[in-house]
């Protein structure tokens, strides 16, 4: 067998996943594009070229740049709580307790609970009248008078991360324990002999096990948070005033409920930029802790 | 495991029981109010366990009659199983003979990275040409249409676990079975896809869960019965004008049960297929 | 010409649906809906069964979603080829959907007594620039709900005739210690906030649009998002009002939260309802106050009609359908919940029976419904506004710096 035919064999075993992907993905991604350029409307008129109109409109409008920042706070702070409380719970996990491998089982509950049931659930939590955690907090005596917890600014935001964080720090923590797993004893054991502190052993035995699994668990993670849209879309759709706007909602609107297909694919757009770029960073902080490692 | 002082064992297990706790608050509360009266769910104080316990609303759901709202319920938890169904069964039609290819061919794995890059794209980037392409093929609101849609996120996902998991099967068990004259196809057959059997199980279960859980897609491109499914169903119960709130409560714990149950039982498969993923990049 | 071609083949369509329909045994319609307020899902499920019983050969599947999804799905729909026949539609939406041929013109399929029977302020709710795109099927308004219960503790005589008054009341309610927030409202950003704001504009006498440009941010629109800030920050305003819908506000009345509620006209005979309210009994109702001076009564055209889509397949099933929907039989028999449509029902003992005040209500408020303005550009309007109520309610703004930041991104 030559390596020529074996490399044809290779993609043509590879045709009808690459055939897929060019239908599903690569056409709608230039077409995106395209329609990016032009006035579209999302139903009839197909539209005329506007050059970067839409960009301009988009990028200039207040709109975009609220919307940028709250996208970026939910993401920075939804993933670094879940990496944190992750990284806490997997350490725990890794510890011998009564009844540590059924709190293992379970730690598989949030991150299976279906996204839009989450987001419900937290809805009904956060009810201002008859929710739960209002119940609750007002029953051991923390809160004197219920609280409109998705309808504050201040405090809406907060509740969506805590939603979102809950659902899942789970999996980091499964990761994140997985990884602990493979540190070997011996090693441990010689710092322990070292008398090293725990945060120094935490720091420079235990953690260069965990950076790897845990940058890919960041990294997914962060692409997913800046993508949000059920999550937000089933518990504030945006409210109070905007102030829990993401991206991906303001895409919704502007393609979907104002019918504007051109702004809402230039918008699209931009929002893919900056994921990729996201992404781009990542990949190389990546490179360089593994070369490091 | 070293020896711990008494002190650090209580905190262990106080930490232990708070981590409980905060799993699974969120998760029984959903249960209790399924089956609280209406009365229960909006006294103050509140009522945590209810006076009596209320099945009624899971036969309101899952009722069977005709031009009912659990009728359209039980089409939408229908409409769910098929399309999570077919695009898992699609995605690894496309998935598997790729990640072989790639996993036994290291000068094509670009194209891989190509694939996988993809799943960093926002579905709203896709959404507008789908729309009018889905329409133009008359497959709007239906359900292969939304399966076929679902492949944009099954594909790429399923091809790169099931790489990782040709990656950890020798390549001389292959080699050794062409060396006595086997052909490709009866390799993979007998060899090659037995031994990668658990991988496939593992991704065909992690593609069905991404499928379950799809929300935006399914929010745009179905309008009805037909084709909706649970996630759009359960948002439109919850959408702020159904005021029974067990009633929404229910319509969750029906729609968790199917991932709660593979969750709970196919654990190890999905912690394995996380963590290989997870390491390997 | 285009016309008469377009009125020849409407006929011969007519003609072959007449002949065909013996061999059609069964045409298959989809209806959409929205669940919750004005008629219950239950009560439109069984209004079409009716249908489907009186006419065998036509099944009608019922979608519910809730009304926030309502303009989009109607939308989206519409590249599908088989999507909804017939779509419920809210008063807003005629301009935007004739605009974009969402909807069929039906004007020439309304006949004589259509025309004579039904309320004249009725026909806006289905009407963009002369022509009409359905029937009307929901005659809505916000009334002012009130718990007399409460009121007679609070030794207050008759409900309020004009918004200072409900001010005062609700702080003689509050200073008795009965209640510590004696107001309900739907200001969630959602257009239920649309609507009531809308429902004070209407009382101070302002205006949304003028010659195609906003005029809401002074006057009347400024005076009404004050009243609403002002109501907000006394704390006479139940505070999670802000991120209440319809549903929230007759949870909340139902418990015996709110002394007063500002809410469609299902509301009266759910909170009359003994098997699901506290209140029962208690229910008060009279249309929203006015201004001294402006206005007598205050009230928003929150009516929605039935509609054929563009793309229906069988629009002349659709059309019986809504014509069996809006027909003054199908709604006196289901008149607890919506008002019908047909002036004469309002004198129908049979009607009135058992809701007395509400009609005497209906009477005033129906009078003088006030219309949220009509352009094509709605949404964004209206998504405008809502962040507007929202920003000032919170102190993010100050109203009319919130009003005017709403003209500016309003699309007019």
């Amino acid at each position: 067998m030559t390596s020529n035919w074996i490399t044809t064999r290779a993609w043509l075993l590879m045709l009808p996943l690459l055939i897929v992907m060019i239908a599903i993905i690569g056409w709608p991604l230039v077409d995106t594009v395209r329609l990016s350029f032009t006035d579209a409307k999302l139903v009839g008129t197909a539209g005329g070229f506007v050059g970067l109109d839409n960009y301009v409109k988009m990028l200039s409008g207040a709109n975009f740049q609220r919307t940028l920042v709250t996208t970026t706070l939910f993401a920075v702070l939804s993933v670094a709580a879940e990496m944190v409380i992750g990284v806490l719970a997997a350490l725990l996990l890794n510890q011998q307790f009564y009844g540590r491998s059924v709190l293992r089982a379970l730690m598989i509950l949030p991150w299976a609970l279906p996204t839009v049931v989450n987001a419900t659930l937290w809805r009904l939590i956060y009810n201002p009248e008859y929710g739960a955690l209002n119940a609750a907090l007002t029953q051991i005596g923390l809160l004197d008078t219920y609280r409109s917890w998705l309808g504050e600014p201040g405090t809406a935001l907060t509740a969506l991360i805590v939603a979102d964080c809950w659902k899942n720090f789970p999996l980091v923590a499964l990761i994140a324990l997985a990884a602990l797993q493979a540190v070997p004893r011996d090693i441990t054991a010689a710092s322990m002999v070292d008398g090293a502190s725990a945060w120094a052993r935490f720091r420079f035995v235990i953690m260069p096990y965990l950076a790897g699994p845990l940058m890919v668990a960041l990294v997914l993670r962060t692409i997913e948070a800046f993508k949000v849209f059920d999550l937000i879309w089933v518990m504030t759709r945006g409210g109070p005033a905007n102030s829990t706007r993401t991206l991906s909602i303001l895409v919704y609107q502007e393609a979907f409920s104002f019918q504007r297909a051109g702004s809402g694919a230039s918008l699209a757009l931009i929002v893919t930029l900056l994921v990729t770029v996201l992404a781009v960073a990542y990949a190389a902080l990546i490179r360089k802790s593994a070369g490091a490692s | 495991m070293e020896r711990r002082s008494l002190t650090a064992t209580i905190l262990v297990h106080a930490a232990a029981l708070l981590l409980a706790a905060v799993i699974l608050a969120p998760v029984v509360w959903l249960f209790i109010m399924s089956i609280s009266s209406t009365t229960d769910l909006i006294t103050k104080p509140l009522r945590w366990w209810p006076e009596t316990i209320d099945l009624s609303r899971y036969g309101v759901l899952l009722s069977s009659v005709a031009n009912s709202a659990g009728e359209a319920f039980v089409a939408s938890l229908f409409n769910s199983l098929k399309v999570a169904g077919m695009a898992t069964a699609a995605a690894l039609v496309v998935a598997i003979p790729s990640a072989w290819a790639v996993s036994r061919t290291p000068s094509v794995g670009w194209s891989l990275y190509a694939v996988i890059a993809t799943y960093m794209l926002p579905p709203v980037a896709l959404a507008v040409p789908l729309y009018m392409a889905l329409s133009a093929l008359g497959l709007l609101n239906n359900v292969f249409g939304l399966a076929l849609v679902y492949l944009t996120i099954l594909a790429p996902f399923t091809t790169w676990l099931m790489k990782s998991g040709f990656d950890s099967i020798p390549r001389e068990i292959e080699s050794a079975a062409t060396v006595d004259g086997a052909r490709l196809d009866q390799i993979l057959r007998l060899i090659t896809l037995p031994l990668a059997a658990p991988v496939m199980a593992t991704a065909a279960l992690f593609a069905f869960l991404l499928a379950w859980d799809e929300f935006f897609y399914a929010l745009l491109f179905t309008s009805d019965q037909r084709a909706k499914t649970l996630t759009v169903a359960i948002a439109d119960l919850a959408g702020g004008r159904v005021s029974d709130y067990g009633l929404i409560a229910t319509a969750g714990v029906l729609a968790a049960l199917p991932p709660l149950i593979i969750g709970l039982f196919m654990q190890r498969a999905l912690i394995s297929g996380l963590t290989n993923g997870g390491v390997k990049g | 010409m285009l016309k008469s071609i377009q009125t020849a083949l409407l006929g011969a369509t007519l003609l072959g649906a007449a002949l065909a329909s013996p061999a059609h045994a069964e045409t298959k319609i989809n209806a959409l809906f929205m669940a919750q307020a004005a008629y219950s899902e239950a009560d439109v499920r069984a209004m079409s069964e009716a249908f489907t019983k009186a006419n065998p050969d036509v099944t009608v599947n019922l979608e519910f979603v809730p009304y926030e999804g309502l303009h989009d799905k109607t939308v989206l729909a519409q590249g599908s080829g088989g999507g909804y026949d017939v779509v419920l539609f809210d008063v807003i939406w005629p301009a935007e959907y004739a605009t974009n041929k969402v909807l069929l013109d039906v004007s020439d399929k309304i006949t004589g007594d259509m025309k004579t029977g039904v309320l004249t302020g009725a026909w806006t709710t289905v009407e963009y620039q002369g022509k009409r795109y359905g029937m009307p099927w929901i005659l809505d308004t916000k009334y002012l709900f009130y718990n007399k219960e409460i009121l007679e503790k609070a030794g207050i005589k008759n409900p309020p005739k004009t918004w200072a008054e409900l001010t005062e009341q609700a702080k003689t309610i509050k200073d008795k210690g009965l209640l510590a927030t004696p107001i309900a409202w739907s200001w969630s950003q959602a257009e239920a906030a649309i609507c009531d704001y809308a429902t004070l504009v209407s009382a101070y006498g302002g205006s949304f649009i003028k010659d195609g440009k906003p005029v809401f941010q002074s006057g009347g629109g400024l005076d009404a998002l004050n009243y609403m800030v002002d109501s907000y920050k006394s704390g006479l305003t139940n505070p999670n009002s802000k991120e209440f819908l319809e549903e929230d506000v007759r949870r909340v009345f139902q418990n015996g939260e709110a002394a007063f509620a500002l809410n469609w006209t299902y509301m009266y005979n759910m909170a009359n309802d003994p098997k699901d309210s506290k209140v029962a009994g208690k229910v008060g109702v009279v249309p929203a106050p006015g201004i001294d001076g402006k206005s007598a009564v205050s009230a928003v055209n929150g009516s929605m009609g039935l509609g054929i889509t563009s793309t229906s397949k069988h629009p002349d099933e659709a059309w019986k359908y809504i014509a069996f929907m809006t027909s003054q039989q199908t709604q006196n028999q289901y008149a607890k919940l919506s008002l019908p449509i047909w002036a004469s029902s309002y004198t129908d003992p049979a009607v009135s029976k058992g809701q007395e005040e509400l009609i005497a209500a209906a009477k005033q408020s129906l009078a003088v419904m006030y219309p949220r303005p009509t352009t094509p550009k709605y949404q964004e309007l209206s998504t405008a506004l809502q962040q507007a109520v929202q920003e000032s309610l919170l102190g993010q703004a100050k109203p009319e710096d919130a009003l005017k930041t709403a003209a500016a991104n309003s699309g007019l």
